[in-house]
């Protein structure tokens, strides 16, 4: 891989994030609502503040967060503050920062996601790869079936269907929630089982849906290069099946497979912000539910912000690991 | 049957070759394609139920405070209702009214947009290709669903209607079939019969309308159901995530309100689970009609099994 195609792929990575941020930063300025006064009325009229403070309040608030300013001038503040991660401060939790409030939640988050992600992405290639391989045994190529049927079920309606027939009808696992209500976290083998117990329904209701579409590709792909010259040519040569599989079927089949992992990358992180809503786990997820409850402007915008940046910057990087897995790529 | 008939009893000669009627060509295709029929069929009995549904019920029991509250089904309630007495029989029978209709509106706008900006794209080449081509590039790793929870939270929830549900929808989902479209188009326009009809002195919108749009109709086809899809879906996560139109008995906003108020916790189990079960027989029906149709317009990646 040469400088001219890392440089290109680096502008590209940039120019998402402008476009990106630049739809954020326009998009809410061009709505008539008031982002600012609308939370300041609502304390007014719980409150009991009389109408002229909460005029002065909201003024100086106007100036504190640079909205005085000319549109132009604010977007250049703004993107200069997206450069250094700033995102502002919350409104419904006040000293808070929109970073501080995403760094709170993110590690749940990254902890469920990377979980899921990995496991069907694993569970799904290797059935897809047995699915499309003749000499596998019958039992084990029909595994991937009914991982084939879910597909496309999205995770949020997963994760309902689980929590009634596992979590209501069974009680096997818990309704909601990080941890059992009253349990205090400590390091300590029962809170890690607790935890744990919590976390199991959400992983699969992001996981049944998704291991389908992994089946499906591998499986495509496998079929196809199972009528390639160099596979017969190793069949011929008296390699062992197994090795076969391992060094010239599976390795070749990989690669859209990766491509695949960095387009379905967004679908991952919407769908797992719509499921930690669901069952109430503390991550961006619930970050951003209570945020669209509270109003709260700068925590929507930040997070989803965050999480495009994220996308993108792990899209660039899953580019960068190609030429790693393939030597043809490397070459060129 | 004809056919057979005559070719395996050479004694009578003189039996026609009946041409099969449109209908049984049809059935016939369906037997092969068994998703589209199975797709279409789904979708027929869901189009049934809310057309009967609107017809024979009220739909001002789809609002909050027309029934009972907490009722779990019973004969005179045979979906139940929820906390905020809705009869939700009747808000299934609207909703899916609903999220039809905002998949129809923001499909229909999301592949109307596609085909004009392809065409533009691959007719006319040059700069317009590379501007649209680049836009659509750049747009293509932002996630639209997480743009469109800033659309929709944006707005004021008093203007959050089901028309503007389907606008914000449509708004960002119009890359995908453009770029089908374009490719769709650069392969077309190559084809000897445009190069026939050039020479012939046929001007360019009767080129595009005559000749190119024509066969794009199958693509057209497949990306509508596929913009269906993806409108439905977006409007369902959105309204999963409390961004709907809260007054209207969307599925989506259903689930929203079932989970505020911790519908499993408390015991009302149907609630939610109804909603979720006709999310899942609407995007599974459009999903195999999307593969259907797929297989219909691209006769080449037909299955090889």
């Amino acid at each position: 891989m040469n400088i001219r195609i890392v440089a290109r792929r680096l502008l590209f990575f940039v120019l998402v994030v402008w476009a990106a941020s630049t739809i954020v930063f326009f998009i809410p300025r061009l709505s008539p609502r008031n982002a600012i006064r609308e939370r300041f009325g609502e304390l007014a009229r719980t409150g009991g503040f009389s109408p002229a403070d909460v005029e002065k309040l909201i003024a100086s608030m106007q100036q504190q967060f640079g909205l005085d300013k000319p549109l132009l001038e604010q977007y250049w503040q703004y993107l200069g503050n997206i450069l250094r991660m700033d995102f502002g401060y919350s409104l419904s939790r006040y000293p808070m920062t929109v970073t501080d409030v995403i760094a709170q939640s993110l590690p749940w988050t990254i902890g469920l996601l990377l979980v899921t992600t990995v496991i069907s992405f694993v569970l799904g290639t290797i059935l897809g790869a047995v699915a499309a391989w003749p000499k596998a045994p019958g039992w084990l190529r029909s595994t991937a079936t009914p991982f084939i049927l879910l597909t496309g079920v999205p995770p949020v309606i997963m994760g309902i269907l689980l929590l009634f027939f596992i979590g209501f009808r069974l009680k096997w696992l818990p309704l909601g929630g990080a941890y059992s209500v009253g349990i205090v976290p400590t390091w300590s083998w029962s809170f890690f089982i607790d935890l744990m117990e919590h976390q199991i329904l959400p992983a699969l209701s992001l996981i049944l849906g998704s291991v389908g579409g992994w089946v499906l590709s591998m499986r495509g792909m496998g079929i196809t290069i199972q009528g390639e010259d160099y596979v017969n040519f190793a069949e011929h040569k008296g390699l062992t099946g197994r090795r076969i599989f391992r060094d010239y079927y599976l390795r070749n089949a990989l690669l859209p497979q990766v491509t695949g992992l960095a387009l379905a990358l967004g679908t991952v992180v919407t769908s797992a912000v719509v499921v930690e809503g669901l069952f109430g786990l503390p991550g961006i997820g619930t970050a951003l539910n209570l945020a669209i409850r509270a109003n709260d402007f700068p925590v929507i915008y930040g997070i989803v912000l965050f999480i495009t940046i994220a996308i993108a910057l792990l899209m660039t990087l899953l580019e960068f690991v190609y030429p790693l897995l393939d030597p043809r790529i490397r070459a060129n | 049957m004809t056919l057979t008939s005559a070719s395996t009893n050479p004694a009578a000669p003189n039996v026609a070759i009946v041409q099969p009627s449109r209908l049984t060509l049809t059935l016939r295709y369906f037997r092969r394609n068994k998703g589209l029929a199975i797709g279409l069929g789904i979708l027929l009995a869901l189009a049934l139920f809310t057309i009967i549904g609107l017809l024979v019920i009220d739909p001002k029991k789809a609002y909050p405070l027309s029934a009972a509250l907490k009722q779990s089904p019973s004969l005179k309630y045979p979906f139940g209702t929820d906390f905020f007495g809705r009869d939700l029989l009747a808000a299934m029978v609207v909703g899916m009214w609903q999220t039809a209709f905002i998949g129809l509106l923001a499909g229909g706008i999301g592949t109307a947009l596609g085909v004009v900006l392809g065409f533009l794209a691959a007719y006319f080449g040059g700069w317009v290709d590379g501007v649209i081509r680049t836009i659509c590039q750049i747009l293509t790793p932002i996630p639209v669903l997480l743009i469109q929870v800033v659309v929709a939270g944006s707005l004021d929830k008093r203007d959050v209607t089901i028309v503007t549900m389907a606008m914000i929808v449509a708004m960002l989902a119009w890359m995908g079939p453009t770029l089908v479209i374009r490719a769709q188009v650069l392969t077309l326009k190559e084809r000897q019969f445009v190069a026939v009809a050039k020479l012939s002195g046929v001007s360019d919108m009767g080129i595009i309308f005559k000749e190119i749009l024509p066969n794009l109709l199958p693509f057209i086809a497949a990306a509508f159901v596929g913009q269906v899809f993806g409108a439905v879906f977006a409007s369902f996560y959105l309204a999963v995530l409390g961004l709907g139109p809260l007054r209207e008995p969307l599925l989506g906003n259903i689930i929203w309100a079932a989970q505020s108020q911790g519908a499993f916790f408390n015991g009302w189990w149907w609630w939610p689970l109804e909603p979720a079960f006709a999310m899942i027989l609407i995007l599974g029906a459009l999903a195999l009609v999307n593969m259907g149709l797929d297989e219909l317009a691209n006769p080449r990646v037909r299955r090889t099994e």
